[in-house]
This record gives C-alpha cells, sequence and structure tokens, in this order.
C-alpha cells in the first residue's frame, strides 16, 4: 500500500488543496492498488482512462483556484448507478451490454464536485443478496480474513465490491445502495462507514431500480468524516425523483466533534435476539458504555413489531421488483433471446438474463400481487409497514434522539456457507437493519470491534427522519472510542 | 398458503419467465419456504391500520408540464437489440 492509498478522504483532499501531490497522482496510485488486487473482484469495470482524464481536469481547475468540494478524489461506483458511456450492468446478464447515454443524479454531483471515477463495482445481481454471491460478475472476496485462515469471507451485500474496495484501500471512497441494508451489512462485515439516508434525501433518479420505497443510496468510507463528505455532495432535490425531498443539505462534517451530551439514545429491546451470538451483544453493551461515558443517556424503549419487518418486507421488496423489473423484455435495451412469438421472446429472454434468485423474487412479487391474493399479502404488509413506523415514531415522540442496535447478528462468514439449503437463512442478515428502510429512517453502520476470530464488527445507529446530523456526532463518538480497523494486505 | 406446481408455472407465465418442467418442483419448495416465512404476518392485528403508501410524509413536488428532453432517437435506440429507422424491432405481433 502506498503512501497515498493510505490516506483519508479528507486528508486527500487537504493534500489536494495543499498541492503536496496531485490528482492525476492520486489516481495513478488507486489505479495500481486496484490492478494488484483483482483477486478480490471487488471492481466489475476498470476505468482507468477516464480516471485520469477526469483527475487531468482536476489538476487544472486546483491550479486554476476552482476546485469543487470532492476535486481529485478517486472514487469507486456500485454498478447499480448509471455512468454515462460506461458500461452499467447491475451485474446481470440481462445488462450485460447496457453503456447509459447519461449519468445518475448522485454520479452527476460527485463529477460536479471534482470526483474522479476509478470504475464500476461488484454487487449482488439487480442488489438482491446478502453476500455478493448473487452476482453474474462472481463473488466478491473480502480484504479480511478469520485469524490464521485462508478461507475466503464474504465482504457482505448487496455492496459488496464497494466494501471491499473501501476496505482495501482501492479507492478513497465508493457509492451503494440499501434495499434492506446493502450499504449497513457489507460496511459491519468490513469495518468500513456505511450510511443509508432518510428515504427522499437521496435522488433515485438513474439507479437500477429494485424497490423504489425502500431504495436509497449512500456512500461507503474508512471514517465518519469521509461518509459526512460523501453524502454531502451526493445529497439534494432532484426534480427527476419526485419522493427525493426540496431541502437544503447539511454541512454534515459539522456534525463531528458535536458533544452527544443530553442525547437520548434509545436500546431497542426486541433487537436482543435468542441465540444471538455472546461477541454480539458484547459489543453492543461496548456501544452503550462509550455513548454514556460521552455523556448520552441511554433508555430502552420498544419497538414492538420489530419481528415482523423481515417477512413483511419480503412481500413489499418482491412486489416492487417484479413490477420494476418488467421493463427487462428484450425490446428497448439488454439482452433478447429470440422465441417463436412474442411473449416466448420474453419469456426465454427473462429466463435467460435473470439469475436464480432474482427469478425467485420476481415470481414471488408476482404472486403477492396477483389477483385474490393481493390482500393476503402486499396489502397486510404494507399495513404491518405502517406499524413498524409507528413502533419508531413513538419512540422519537417520547423524546429518543437516536437508537443504537447491532448491525448485523454475526461477523462476515465464509463465502458459499449460508443460504444453500434455505434462502431464509441469508435472508436472516438483515433482520436489524431491514426495519430502518421499511420506516424510511437514516441508519449508520460503524466499525466497533473484531471478534474472536479477528472479523469485524459494526454497530448501527438509526436517526430520526432527516436526522443524519445526529447519527455522525454519534457515530464519530464510537469511532473515537473504537479506533480503526485495517485488513491485512494478503492479494 | 402454499403453492402448487400448477400455480407455480402460471406465476411463471404472469411473470413472463419461462421455466422448464424440471426446475417446477424445486422452484414450488422455494416459494413455499418464502411464503411459510411470511405466514407470521397473520398474527398481526392490522384492523383498521392504513397501509402505507408513502414513507415520507411529503406533498409530491411537481414540474411544469414542459418540454425537457427528446428528440435524440439515436441515444433512445443506442441499447436496443433490434432497430430499424429509428423504430424498435419485435417479432410480429399480428395473430
Amino acid at each position: 500500500m502506498s503512501e497515498l492509498t493510505s490516506l483519508s478522504l479528507a486528508h486527500a483532499r487537504d493534500g489536494l488543496a495543499k498541492k503536496d501531490f496531485s490528482a492525476v497522482e492520486l489516481a495513478d496510485a488507486h489505479l495500481l492498488a486496484i490492478e494488484k488486487a483483482r483477486a478480490l473482484n471487488a471492481f466489475v469495470l476498470e476505468t482507468p482512462e477516464r480516471a485520469l482524464a477526469m483527475a487531468k481536469a482536476s489538476d487544472a481547475r486546483i491550479a486554476a483556484g476552482k476546485a469543487g468540494a470532492l476535486e481529485g478524489i478517486p472514487l469507486a461506483i456500485k454498478d447499480m448507478f448509471c455512468t454515462e458511456g460506461v458500461r452499467t450492468s447491475a451485474c446481470s446478464k440481462i445488462l450485460e451490454n447496457f453503456v447509459p447515454t447519461y449519468d445518475s443524479t448522485v454520479t452527476s454531483q460527485l463529477w460536479r464536485d471534482g470526483a474522479v471515477l476509478l470504475g464500476k463495482t461488484n454487487n449482488d445481481e439487480f442488489a438482491m443478496g446478502s453476500s455478493n454471491e448473487t452476482s453474474y460478475c462472481g463473488t466478491v472476496t473480502s480484504p479480511w480474513r478469520r485469524k490464521g485462515s485462508n478461507v475466503a469471507i464474504t465482504p457482505g451485500g448487496s455492496s459488496g465490491g464497494s466494501a471491499a474496495a473501501v476496505a482495501a484501500h482501492l479507492c478513497l471512497g465508493a457509492t451503494g445502495t440499501d434495499t434492506g441494508g446493502s450499504i449497513r451489512q457489507p460496511a459491519a462485515f468490513t469495518g468500513t462507514v456505511g450510511i443509508k439516508p432518510t428515504y427522499g434525501r437521496v435522488s433515485r433518479w438513474g439507479i437500477v431500480a429494485f424497490a423504489s420505497s425502500l431504495d436509497q443510496a449512500g456512500p461507503f468510507a474508512r471514517t465518519v468524516r469521509d461518509s459526512a463528505i460523501l453524502l454531502r455532495s451526493m445529497a439534494g432535490h432532484d426534480p427527476k425523483d419526485t419522493t427525493c425531498v426540496d431541502s437544503p443539505v447539511p454541512d454534515y462534517e459539522k456534525s463531528l466533534g458535536k458533544s452527544v451530551k443530553g442525547l437520548r439514545i434509545g436500546i431497542p429491546k426486541e433487537y436482543r435476539l435468542d441465540g444471538m451470538p455472546a461477541e454480539i451483544e458484547k459489543i453492543w453493551e461496548q456501544g452503550r458504555a462509550w455513548l454514556t461515558a460521552a455523556g448520552a443517556e441511554l433508555v430502552e424503549v420498544s419497538l414492538p413489531h420489530t419481528k415482523y419487518a423481515l417477512p413483511a418486507y419480503y412481500i413489499v421488496a418482491p412486489a416492487e421488483a417484479s413490477s420494476n423489473l418488467a421493463r427487462y423484455d428484450g425490446v428497448r435495451y439488454g439482452l433478447r433471446v429470440p422465441g417463436r412469438d412474442i411473449t416466448d421472446m420474453y419469456e426465454q429472454t427473462r429466463a435467460a438474463g435473470f439469475g436464480a434468485e432474482v427469478r425467485r423474487r420476481i415470481m414471488i412479487g408476482t404472486y403477492v400481487l396477483s389477483a385474490g391474493y393481493y390482500d393476503a399479502y402486499y396489502l397486510r404488509a404494507q399495513q404491518v409497514r405502517t406499524l413498524i413506523k409507528r413502533d419508531f415514531e413513538e419512540c422519537f415522540k417520547a423524546g429518543v434522539h437516536a437508537m443504537l442496535t447491532p448491525a448485523t447478528p454475526s461477523a462476515a462468514f465464509g463465502v458459499g456457507e449460508k443460504g444453500k439449503a434455505d434462502p431464509v437463512e441469508m435472508y436472516l442478515n438483515d433482520v436489524f437493519t431491514v426495519t430502518v428502510n421499511m420506516a424510511g429512517l437514516p441508519g449508520i453502520a460503524v466499525p466497533a470491534g473484531l471478534d474472536s476470530q479477528g472479523l469485524p464488527l459494526g454497530l448501527q445507529l438509526i436517526g430520526r427522519p432527516f436526522d443524519e446530523e445526529t447519527l455522525f456526532s454519534a457515530a464519530h463518538v464510537i469511532e473515537q472510542a473504537a479506533g480503526h480497523f485495517k485488513a491485512h494486505p494478503w492479494w | 398458503m402454499s403453492v402448487d406446481a400448477a400455480t407455480v408455472r402460471r406465476i411463471a407465465h404472469l411473470a413472463r419467465i419461462a421455466v422448464a418442467e424440471c426446475e417446477v418442483e424445486h422452484l414450488k419448495d422455494e416459494i413455499n419456504a418464502m411464503l411459510a416465512f411470511v405466514e407470521q404476518l397473520q398474527e398481526v392485528d392490522v384492523a383498521g391500520v392504513e397501509p402505507m403508501t408513502s414513507v415520507t410524509p411529503m406533498a409530491m413536488k411537481k414540474r411544469h408540464d414542459t418540454v425537457t428532453a427528446g428528440d435524440d432517437a439515436e441515444a433512445v435506440l443506442s441499447n436496443a437489440p433490434a432497430t430499424e429507422d429509428h423504430y424498435f424491432l419485435v417479432p410480429k405481433v399480428i395473430e
């Protein structure tokens, strides 16, 4: 690892401003790191030429005194974000050769602020998965390994490539999308910081749609400060997404160092699961102690409908996915497999273009929306969703500012270890994160320690709607107490 | 609730996904495992609860009804598998 890839985003920003090094040098160092780390399969497309051209333009703007907030900062972009002229496949065969003619709002804002595109990162196909194993481009291997073992560990998913790239110092930050935990779970598994903002904080325009009422984009970074810097550029009103709110974006970096004295942090008792590993309970207790020591007031709270969030999610998300993915018909873009007639062409195209997990979810979604089953499944799930949100609202009304929970029910598992016999086993990974999507709230995963096998464990803070600032303040307190965790390069 | 093989075939057709006969049994088991998992929602008392339609309480902001893009057939068609004279080509659909 070179000196330039060991910098935090904030330090790189300051170094560029002081002209200690150039954006081209910074991009070069990361491109070299990416090349050496191909064994991780974190990137599905490297864009070195574009990176160097963008870095050169950044250097010119820095020289002219016209630097943006992310000028010259090399980033990795999850393959769910459309990037103009750069293949965007959602890691699906059906979009294998799709080259967007436009950028997503999020990426266009990153480029507006001067960021540099290093490449596109791997993810579960259409972001449906928790281990990156459903990707058409192959699974991602985490830069982390268990102590004394060379068994391949999953970086989590669906944003596995982004998480691995950030943890392995292949980029200074990356984008992710989070529908049920796809930013926070991989962040927790790789010792990185990941935030899913409030629904509506970030535009969804130009992001490959999975479940539109749950999807939100957010950043991955190695520090809380870096994630605050990135979110500021990603967030903001977009007339092209009617669910994106029109309210000013705060300077999130200013939340860091703000005292948590007097903050009431809720500890939801329903998050204490039967059979939860003792190490998860211990790290949660550690987090409570850190926040208490920093002056926060911890209160036990109850979110009685917690256990229904995951089953309700597995109705709502597939239902929305089945509707969103109806667009892949082999006509306007993507794969086409010829058939006897047009219906057969649709059916052959979709059978060949979608992987097993995506096909299964589309079929479940189709079933729960079909005549005669809509009320029993979909309508009921949306009612349960109202109850889940109400649980949170009542706690916030009672004066709770944020909640602290474990980010995941276990540390990262080995590639191929889970979900083979029963898909539900894999789905249980999202048990602590999915409630947040169902209620549209912001949630941040912050590294808190290592387990006895040397794998990272994360804590999650859940905030009030549009109060990402409190999450950054409290996450920073945890980060300062816990320190940083780094994977030792083996690749 | 659970599905049988005929229902699996019907769902597959509704979803426009070709399913080989040898996949039906396996898919049936997977779908039934999912349906068994979500079955617990039946025990929740949802009487009088409004189904969620919008997760964020906000008035949807509407833009002016004006032309903002268009007249770029090349870009629209650039990823299409089959085109001719600025049209998408599909197999014959007239019976």
